[in-house]
């Protein structure tokens, strides 16, 4: 009989080579988890190559998930548990892997020429190399092949549902249901019920061998996270974004027109919001970066919410057009999944190194909105604020994603759609000046006192046919003009309508009561790395105050008065120092302090929390 | 074209004259263009706010400037991605686009054969002047090897394109030559162009009498003309002056039409299914336009990409309530209750 021993928290690293379904399996282990009712949160890693040779270490991919009993902010610095398909697989993550931690190590790829690929002189299993740690050496690809004899599949797809006999076995450990994988693989093998069946043989052969062998002694349970009430899901950053545009669609009124170019890691809100013609979502797959942004912004012209979504690459070519549709004056929703550059860099790793070019990469002056979501659920209401922020201002609105929030799950409560802002826009219908002879004209420059919008007449309006492009257009009647005057006042008249964008205030977190003397400001990202070690630190009695910046064009009206309440101000960033740089010209006389590391990997909570205390310790 | 036409009061081409000074070089081609333009327009029956002319940037592409429709006067090249995305999402107008031979054919080459390719419902008129005018005369991917220009002082060592060349290889539908010159051929053109369903490809022969004078003048000189130009007329054998158009190995050939027996001589027609016939059409004439064919090489029926992208989402929308699907959307797949 095993024993069962309750766990607050566990993180598990699915490691294999890129062939062997390691994001499959993760995913699966991951829903599993959710459906339980765990609080999680996700890290995928893999190559950029589709099928980097097999068995090396270039090929491994692995998929990391954190879960617990209470509410959790980031996929755990250090896995305590490794399933490793293969030695590459053991020898690329075994130094992150806890000491002490456990190993679950398929023995029938450690073959002399496939350790040899990898560098190992000797076996690891036979060696004391794994001494610090508890190894549980499974034959997975025989036990698999052997579980499957009676089926009617090749000794090869036998061998590939290795990753299903893996899955049984770690969701046997630690108590995770598999119904709903079953019914999973009955799903996306519709069209081959026997390879469905076979899958699932496995599984289940994984989940007995668990139960029936006495090499795994003890039993795990993380019993439910005490989450706010409410029905929840599980949702990476891309999808949660897509569904967010779509919302953006419903709260608005106006068809959706996605024009997108294929590019890592933003493809996959191409592929979602594919599927949502439904809601009257357009989606094109253009030939270039710039058709796709190129078009997004000719469906704006026609009233439509125009969307083009990439990665830095992608915007880089796009930056003419955004430029244009600055000055068109046209809403326009620009995502940017950031991942590690400059030019292709690591296209599977995240990076945070876009800010600058977010808000300057442009030529002349073209101020833009730019925004940052914090977290995987969070690309959802971003986009609802983007949305509403480009059409109630006519203005593009850049939206800085990054691959870390982008790949990574986290248990998301569903919105109550009913709830759903209105968004929605009036298209101008009727003449709004009068010309020198006091005709009713439409002057499309003619501009909101309030928002400084300008009227959106949309072609197909009768009496309103007006010409717009590129160059300078006189104030009130959008005519050319190469008045010196007017482009002086037209350049800040489109500074100061993005300058008064409405957002809301930055809110402070700092329960100390005036001691802490240092804040932790952060954008994007680095949210929940940043909350576990403020977290970390405050356990231990260091105060320390944190906000999140998730309006970084224009920045919330209360930053300024925030900062200035501390000594200074900590700025933890997968860049350079780029919200630093801002931040210092912005706002000078803060004692700005930046933290920056461009590894391709999101920051773990223990150097966060080491980093802080080592800024408040100096003083 | 737009699905509906209205039954609109009749207009006449002053109605289509917008209110800024027409700034183009005195002499220019494109004034004749435009006045060509302007009379059409009332042609098509629709209202000026259900037409929409896209440009990119060149002298041709302030063209929506000084017309009474709706324009947009866009970027360097890119005015058939702009123009793709309003013709696929406001199927009840009619998108024009008016380019030239650098914007079209050099910055924006990859745009045009792939709006092409994917045969949008878009009329595009490609000014071909031969030359960069608004940049003050740098040749272009239409000049001739040789062109003597201050970017190219010892002669141009580029080849050109051959732009209807061009069309035909994107898979165009429908791909026509005129001449700024000739007012009634260019309507005759502008008016199959806007009947035909899908990409429309017209390239129009215009001076610039700045740059880059006298470029075609060969078929507008009363001495020449005859003998250099190749009206293509539908079902009418391919003749001009004592010329006429025969097959000869893989392509087409000018023959003297004495040596040729009347039953040889080519007629042409514009709706042959294969583009070969078209293409070799179109390399009749090099750049010395010694035998240039004008008129509607090819025009054929393929379905157009808007329709096709907005069939899925009509099919896919209707009868849809957005908000009761987004709710639905949320709640799909594995969720859990907490209480």
């Amino acid at each position: 009989m095993n024993t069962v021993r309750q766990l607050d928290r566990v993180v598990i690293r699915f490691a294999g080579d890129s062939g062997d379904g390691m994001q499959l399996t993760g995913d699966r282990f991951t829903a599993e988890t959710a459906k339980l009712g765990n609080d999680l949160s996700t890290l995928p890693n893999y190559p950029a190559e589709i099928r980097a040779p097999a068995g090396t270490l270039p090929g491994v991919s692995s998929f990391q998930i954190h879960f617990a009993d209470t509410d959790i902010l980031t996929p755990g610095d250090q896995p305590e548990v490794l399933i490793a398909m293969n030695p590459a697989a053991l020898k690329a993550n075994l130094r992150d892997l806890k000491p002490g931690g456990t190993i679950v190590v398929n023995t029938d790829e450690f073959t002399k020429r496939n350790l040899t690929k990898v560098g190992y002189d000797a076996n690891p299993l036979e060696d004391d190399t794994l001494e610090d740690y508890q190894v549980h050496a499974v034959a997975l690809a025989s036990l698999t092949i052997e579980a499957l004899k009676d089926f009617d599949v090749s000794k090869k797809d036998a061998e590939r549902s290795k990753n299903m006999f893996a899955l049984g076995l770690v969701s046997w450990m630690y108590s995770r249901p598999t119904e709903a994988t079953e019914e999973f693989l009955r799903g996306k093998f519709k069209a081959k019920p026997t390879i469905a069946e076979a899958n699932i043989a496995a599984l289940k052969a994984g989940w007995n061998y668990g139960d029936t062998t006495e090499a795994f002694a003890v039993r795990f349970e993380i019993p439910p996270a005490k989450l706010n009430a409410g029905t929840y899901r599980n949702i990476t950053g891309n999808q949660a974004l897509a569904w967010g545009i779509t919302a953006a669609g419903v709260a608005s009124g106006l068809p959706v027109f996605l024009g997108a170019y294929p590019i890592t890691p933003a493809s996959d809100i191409l592929h979602e919001l594919s599927k949502h013609k439904r809601f009257g979502v357009t989606t094109v797959q253009a030939e270039d970066e710039i058709a796709a942004v190129g078009a997004a912004l000719g469906a704006s012209w026609g009233g439509a919410l125009g969307v083009t979504t990439s990665s830095g690459p992608g915007i880089a070519l796009k930056s003419e057009t955004i430029s244009l549709a600055v000055s068109l004056e046209l809403p326009l929703l620009v995502v940017d999944v950031q991942r590690a550059g400059p030019s292709t860099g690591l296209p599977t790793k995240t990076e945070q190194a876009d800010l600058v070019m977010a808000m300057f990469g442009r030529h002349g002056e073209a101020p833009i909105a730019v925004l940052a979501p914090q977290s995987p659920s969070d690309c959802y209401d971003i986009m609802l604020e983007a949305a509403r922020i480009a059409l109630h201002y006519r203005t593009p609105v850049m939206v800085l994603s990054d691959g870390y929030i982008a790949n990574g799950a986290e248990p998301w409560r569903l919105p109550e759609t009913a709830e759903l802002p209105d968004i929605s826009v009036e298209f101008a219908t009727e003449p709004n000046g009068v010309d020198k002879a006091g005709e009713p004209v439409f002057l499309p420059y003619q501009r909101d006192p309030e928002t400084l919008a300008r009227p959106w007449a949309v072609p197909g309006t009768p009496g309103l046919q007006h010409r717009i492009g590129g160059i300078e257009k006189a104030d009130k009647t959008g005519d050319i003009s190469y008045d010196p005057e007017n482009h002086d006042f037209m350049v800040r008249t489109r500074a100061a309508k993005i300058a008064g964008v409405d957002v809301p205030d930055l809110e402070l977190d700092d329960p100390h009561s005036g001691e802490a003397t240092t804040l932790v400001l952060g954008w994007g990202s680095t949210w929940g790395p940043i909350g576990a070690a403020v977290r970390g630190l405050r356990d231990k009695g260091v105060p320390i105050a944190r906000a999140h910046l998730r309006y970084l064009n224009p920045m919330p009206k209360n930053t300024a008065e925030v900062l200035a309440r501390y000594d200074r101000v900590v700025v933890p960033e997968m860049n350079l120092g780029q919200l630093t740089m801002l931040l210092r010209h912005n706002f000078p006389g803060t004692d700005v302090v930046g933290y920056n590391k461009v590894r391709g990997l999101p920051f773990t909570s223990n150097e966060l929390q080491d980093a802080l205390e080592e800024v408040i310790k100096n003083g | 074209m737009a699905d509906v036409k209205l039954d609109a009061p009749k207009l006449k081409a002053k109605d289509f004259k917008s209110s800024q000074e027409v700034r183009w070089c005195p002499g220019c081609g494109d004034y004749a263009i435009l006045a060509a333009v302007q009379s059409f327009l009332p042609e098509l029956g629709l209202e000026r706010e259900k037409i929409a002319f896209i440009s990119g940037i060149g002298c041709s592409s302030r063209f929506p400037y000084y017309l009474n429709t709706y324009g947009l006067h866009s970027i360097h090249g890119r005015a058939p991605a702009i123009a793709t995305g309003l013709a696929v999402s406001r199927p009840d107008l009619s998108v024009w686009v008016v380019t030239g031979d650098g914007d079209a054919l050099s910055i924006g080459g990859n745009h045009l054969i792939h709006a092409l390719r994917r045969n949008v419902n878009l009329k595009i008129l490609l000014f071909n002047n031969r030359i960069y005018g608004l940049t003050k005369g740098q040749y272009s991917p239409t000049s001739g090897p040789g062109t003597l220009t201050k970017s190219s002082p010892m002669g141009s060592v580029d080849s050109p394109f051959n732009p209807l060349s061009l069309a035909l290889g994107s898979e165009a539908t429908f791909v026509a030559r005129t001449l700024d010159s000739d007012r009634a051929h260019l309507q005759e053109v502008l008016r199959a162009a806007a009947e035909h369903e899908g990409s429309a490809f017209v390239e129009i022969y215009q001076n610039c009498p700045i740059f880059n004078d006298g470029a075609f003048e060969v078929l507008k000189n009363p001495e020449t003309r005859d003998e250099s130009i190749i009206r293509l007329q539908d079902g009418e054998p391919i003749a001009f002056g004592d010329k006429v158009v025969v097959q000869s190995g893989y392509g087409l050939q000018v023959k003297d039409a004495s040596e040729v027996d009347e039953a040889d001589v080519v007629v042409h027609k514009a709706d042959v299914d294969d583009p070969a016939y078209a293409f070799a059409l179109s390399r009749l004439s090099g750049i010395a336009l010694d035998h240039t064919p004008i008129g509607v090489f090819r025009n054929v029926k393929r379905p157009t990409y808007d329709a096709g992208v907005r069939t899925q989402v009509d099919e896919a929308a209707t009868g849809v309530d957005r908000k009761e699907a987004l709710e639905r959307l949320l709640h799909s797949g594995d969720t859990w209750t907490v209480l």
